[in-house]
């Protein structure tokens, strides 16, 4: 255990009035440090996918950034409008320029901005990559509901505005999503999973989920895609490895086999044979 | 001082002072008129009349959305509220309140012009504005209503197949109608200002919000084109047969996207730079000091302009056929000249003597509510934040913070400028309680809907699952929304009451540029002499002739021959 030194004699008013500061910012980290992973959630929510949590990270981080700028610039403002509040008819100084000021608030908020892209970027390159998977859902939505099918098996499940039509999905396993719509442009939001995306016509977006909590979970539909636009729900229930299996094996029966066989042709109709390929233009895209 | 000539005054047989203009008067006058001041006064009247249109259709729209399954417009009725709602607040309201009405009657004075460079033109801005907005109205009473697609129509929900109905096409014959008034309004400001600059008013003179105008004129010249092609497109589509936006004949609906937002994100700063001239005007002579950093805040606004041009994407980072990092950097660099301006702003007021008038709390507003917009824009240029954020309630509340925020603005420079145009001042009182409710109101109005954002509900939705939280925060920004109607309420009383009551005189706020030099109302063609110019702040030095602007590391030295030395 060390004793801090104490200040030497006649120690300068800078050196005091730096001490002073430093205590008043160590203080406060430190607290923050002790109190453990208390960082607020400022309104959001990790979700149940690792890349929702990795979202609610960086969400996390710009609020950080965005509470400390705003509280600075807001007591900014309080103490111009307070402390300088007209008093007297007094013409004050006419003081136009400062440039190391203004060089400051420049040079600062680009050395931020870099940051927080770096941090986007982290997470992005992870939320955007496709790694390999065997488990595949071709989602399709059209006005207005959506249709889950799962390649390779009879499994077929749709449903209409509030029939809630539920995709069923394994946990702990890398779950490649293929997104179409049939009509006009849709949007896929799944509030647990911090993610949406479009169903465009006549594009397959593709993405992949990785669930890390078994559980029901509320979805709708977030692109105005119409009358009923308001009431295009659908769940996304995320079950137990083999539940899932079992609950693909369940479709295994003539009726089941027939209608897969059915839904798949014109899903891939819509995407494939009307358009011959994505549109060339968008290939320079992530995906 | 340069007189230009004597006030060509005389006098009639009844003692009465007239000026020498003589011309129709009344209705004859408003409708042959070239004078960019009655054609100013004709878009103010027009578009405050548009705001209050938009804000009954917010207020229906908040109204339905206090309870999960309001039953006051049906499913059809509230997706034509909404669409109308945007269509009239951006196109009919924001955008020619700004450019229209205070950029018309200010800019010309403020840079000591008779008129704009082409009055007639001028006139046939106003005309197609008028037609263009009487046009998408009109979407209401043909049968299917008026256009429900959202303001943003995105193919192929916008084609004859899903959206039959002449409401649509009223909607974009109007939005056409209006976008060529804009384009002409850009070409008029852009040639006045380049060239009928009075002498001695060099660019680096001009007062910030006329640089705006500038800024904004050239991004409407980019911008606007664009739209009216897509327009074009949009109506071949569901007219003639063609297939730009339909996947059936080989189109590709996310073009309609790029060609919107490639209009649409400039247009975000062809609203905001106009709001941002004026708060930056109304800060500088409520706190009796120069604008701080004159010229890296006209390096910030042209840099805005510049990156709003690469930044369009960042409203289709969910289409997923965009790249995403670019769009993402060039979006958060945005905030970097964002940023210069607020710290100017708020050097501005530094040790200034900030008076609170109506017209400087409204400025102050604008700040505040501008601040939050701006931080939570940040978030959305962020890909995965905006994945998580995109058409939810966030993203309205994000840029309801913003419209708010310019709303306040435009409110600062009606009692600002007002008083130059009609020659008398509004009710200080009725202006302060205006204030409070606007702004406590636009507060109340958004915040909640930020958490309802972040808790998962949708835009554009008629009703939503029951849930107790998502009911209570829907009420709260049901009543900020009431607040701030009542707000609109006052402001009209405050109209009224304040009727040629309060004679404004030439310079009730001690103010900086020309338009303070002249009459209140300004002559027929706005001067009668002119100061000389040496600054972008030649009515104060002419007042105040001891007291220029001064650089970094300069002092005020005060000698008896202050008022006496040559411009330098």
């Amino acid at each position: 255990m060390q004793t801090p030194a104490l200040p030497p004699q006649g120690a300068t008013e800078r050196a005091r009035r730096w001490r002073r500061l430093r205590r008043a910012v160590a203080l406060p980290l430190a607290a923050l440090a002790l109190s453990g992973c208390t960082i607020p959630s400022f309104g959001a929510s990790p979700g149940v996918t690792s890349s929702s949590k990795s979202v609610f990270h960086l969400w996390q981080g710009f609020s950080i950034g965005a509470v400390i700028i705003g509280a600075l610039v807001v007591a900014l403002i309080l103490w111009a409008v307070i402390r300088y509040r007209r008093t007297s008819d007094r013409i004050p100084e006419q003081s136009q320029y400062h440039l190391p000021l203004e060089m400051i608030y420049t040079v600062v908020p680009i050395l931020i901005v870099f940051g927080l892209f770096a941090a986007t970027l982290v997470v992005e390159n992870k939320e955007v990559a496709n790694p390999k998977t065997s488990v595949i859902v071709d989602v399709n939505a059209f006005q207005w509901g959506w249709k889950f099918t799962y390649p390779g098996t009879n499994a077929l499940v749709y449903g209409q505005t509030t029939q809630d039509p539920v995709m069923e999905i394994p946990v702990n396993t890398d779950v490649r999503v293929s997104l179409t719509s049939s009509d006009v442009i849709h949007g896929f939001y799944v509030k647990a999973f911090n993610f949406s995306r479009y169903a465009l016509p006549g594009v397959d977006n593709v993405f992949t989920l990785r669930a890390q909590n078994t559980g029901t979970f509320f979805g709708q539909c977030t692109q105005l895609c119409g009358l009923y636009h308001s009431l295009m729900w659908f769940r996304v229930k995320v079950v137990s490895q083999s539940d899932y299996a079992n609950w693909i094996a369940s479709f295994n029966n003539p009726a089941a086999e027939a209608a897969a066989k059915a839904a798949n042709k014109t899903t891939s109709q819509q995407t494939s044979s009307i358009v011959p390929s994505k549109p060339a233009y968008t290939n320079f895209g992530v995906n | 001082m340069t007189d230009l000539l004597k006030p060509p005054v005389h006098v009639d047989d009844h003692g009465h002072a007239h000026e020498e203009h003589h011309g129709p008067s009344g209705i004859l006058k408003w409708i042959t008129t070239t004078d960019h001041k009655v054609i100013g006064l004709s878009y103010t009247v027009t578009a405050v009349i548009m705001l209050v249109i938009g804000g009954m259709f917010a207020e229906i729209i908040r109204a339905q959305l206090a309870t999960p399954n309001g039953t006051l417009v049906s499913l059809a009725q509230y997706n034509e509220l909404f669409t109308m709602h945007g269509s009239v607040m951006i196109y009919l309201f924001a955008g020619p309140f700004a450019f229209g009405a205070l950029a018309n009657i200010i800019v010309p004075i403020q840079i000591g012009a008779p008129d704009m460079a082409f009055p007639r033109l001028n006139a046939l801005s106003y005309w197609l504005y008028l037609t263009g907005a009487i046009t998408m109205l009109s979407g209401f009473f043909v049968s299917g209503g008026a256009a429900n697609f959202g303001w943003v129509a995105y193919a192929p929900l916008s084609n004859s197949l899903n959206t039959p109905g002449a409401g649509a096409d009223l909607w974009i014959g109007g939005l056409l109608l209006t976008g060529f008034s804009a384009i002409f309004t850009g070409v008029n400001l852009c040639a006045t200002i380049f060239y009928l600059r009075a002498p001695g008013m060099t660019m680096f003179r001009m007062p910030i919000f006329t640089w705006n105008m500038l800024v904004t004129s050239i991004l409407i010249l980019l911008a606007f084109p664009v739209l009216t092609a897509g327009l074009v497109m949009l109506y071949a589509d569901r007219h003639f047969g063609t297939h730009i936006f339909s996947v059936a004949g080989g189109g590709v609906p996310v073009l309609w996207q790029h060609l919107f937002w490639f209009w649409g994100h400039p247009e975000v700063y062809i609203l905001a730079l106009p709001f941002f001239g004026m708060v930056t005007e109304i800060i500088a002579v409520f706190s009796r000091k120069p604008v701080f950093g004159y010229k890296g805040m006209i390096f910030a606004t042209l840099s805005i302009a510049a990156l709003s041009l690469g930044v369009w994407a960042h409203h289709m980072f969910t289409t997923g056929v965009v790249l995403l990092p670019f769009f993402s950097i060039m979006s958060l660099l945005i905030a970097v000249p964002t940023g210069i301006k607020i710290f100017n702003w708020i050097g501005t007021m530094w040790r200034g003597e900030v008076w609170f008038s109506t017209a400087m709390l409204m400025a102050l507003g604008f700040l505040v509510t501008f601040l939050i917009g701006g931080l939570t824009g940040i978030y959305l240029a962020s890909p995965p934040l905006d994945f998580f954020t995109h058409d939810t309630y966030f993203v309205v509340a994000h840029f309801h913070s913003v419209v708010m925020a310019l709303v306040l603005a435009g409110m600062a420079g009606l009692y600002y400028w007002g008083p130059k145009i009609t020659g008398y001042l509004l009710n200080e009182r009725i202006g302060k309680a205006q204030f409070w409710f606007l702004f406590i109101g636009s507060q109340v109005f958004t915040f909640p809907l930020y958490i309802l954002g972040l808790d998962g509900m949708p835009r554009r939705m008629a009703v939503y699952p029951h849930d107790p939280q998502w009911k209570m925060l829907n009420d709260l920004s049901t009543l900020g929304a009431v607040l701030i109607g009542i707000s609109t309420i006052l402001f009209v009383i405050n109209v009224v009451v304040s009727w040629k009551k309060y004679p404004a005189g030439d310079n009730p706020w001690d103010g900086h540029t020309l338009e303070w030099f002249t009459t209140s109302p300004p002559p027929h063609h706005n001067f009668y002499r002119l100061p000389q110019i040496r600054s972008e702040r030649p009515t104060w030095d002419y007042n105040h002739p001891g007291h220029r602007a001064l650089g970094h590391g300069q002092h005020e030295v005060h000698t008896q021959h202050d008022s006496e030395v040559p411009a330098s």
